[in-house]
């Protein structure tokens, strides 16, 4: 079966191929998630204390394990980035190709200074002997924000292709080359919904 | 989406866009403010999902452009909740059809 690379909305589903394309990969990240999430919740309610006794001590909650001033930053960071790749997909239909590559290159910017962060925080953790082996609290936080750090790198991955040689197709269609920014972005708002369900979820609670 | 092309809509669409960044950021300062209130575990889990859903619909609404999206991605995506609803139904069955709990030793 032959499914052509299209922007026009097909006229059965109502929506262009990449994006009914990229929904239905967001819907499979959804029970991705969702499913940790679930591991999560049970682990929580089976536990007789949480986060519980970690390397020697007990710890009644998880903001006295984990750095929330920093992970607030990360917030804001991501946050801050999903309005730059909408600016960017913006500037792309207001035919400024200039204002995109700022706003696209402080998009990627922003994702590095997220994983710069959650690095500082991993480091920390392991220097205090805090490994994921070592309770089932750092067990299933290491485990989400690892995922969800694989995602921002395969975001930081896909946006530096289409600041760099993805560019080329700006030239010879731009039409084009607007709709996979939007698919982009519609990938990168998912990484920045998922970031905001767990920083409540694994940090404050 | 598709249906935004010229630019006055699109500069439109940039105000609102501004707007949400701004929401989104008052709503961290708050989730984060409501974090350090200590509050009991089930009031403060309410309280911090609540403003997750709705940082997450504005993201979904006017960043993803939910809100002016066709039926079908909606039907995706309610199917999407459906099956985790399903999953999460699962889960909460096994977990008590176990005695005295399997999760943790």
């Amino acid at each position: 079966m032959d499914i052509p690379y299209t922007v026009e909305a097909r006229p059965d589903t109502g929506v262009n191929n990449a994006k009914l394309g990229i929904w239905l990969f967001l819907a499979s990240e959804i029970m991705l998630f969702g499913g940790l999430f679930s591991a999560y919740i049970f682990l929580r309610i089976g536990a007789p204390e949480w986060p519980g006794m970690m390397a020697g001590h007990m710890y009644g909650r998880a903001s006295d394990v984990l750095s929330v001033p920093l992970a607030t930053l990360n917030t804001f960071i991501l946050i801050g980035s999903s309005v730059t790749i909408v600016m960017a997909w913006a500037s792309l239909m207001m035919n400024r190709f200039d204002k995109y590559r700022l706003f696209m290159g402080a998009t990627i910017l922003l994702a590095f200074g997220f994983l710069i962060i959650k690095g500082i925080e991993y480091t920390s953790k392991f220097s205090h002997g805090l490994f994921p082996s070592e309770s089932n609290f750092l067990g299933i936080y290491f485990v989400l924000t690892g995922l969800h750090a694989v995602h921002v790198i395969g975001g930081i991955i896909i946006n530096s292709y289409f600041l760099g040689p993805g560019t080329k197709l700006w030239k010879t269609n731009p039409k084009y080359f607007t709709n996979r920014i939007e698919v982009a972005g519609l990938y990168w708002h998912f990484v920045d919904i998922v970031w905001i369900f767990l920083f409540p979820t694994i940090y404050l609670l | 989406m598709a249906e935004l092309h010229s630019p006055e809509e699109i500069r439109k669409h940039v105000r609102v866009y501004m707007m949400v960044f701004g929401s989104l950021a008052v709503l961290t300062i708050v989730t984060v403010s409501v974090g350090y209130l200590k509050l009991p575990i089930v009031p403060a889990m309410i309280v911090a999902l609540f403003i997750a859903c709705i940082k997450g619909g504005l993201v979904g609404s006017y960043f993803m452009h939910l809100i002016t999206e066709k039926k079908l991605i909606f039907w995706l995506l309610i199917a999407s909740a459906v099956f985790l609803f399903i999953m999460l139904t699962l889960f909460i069955w096994a977990h008590n059809s176990q005695e005295g709990g399997y999760l943790v030793s």
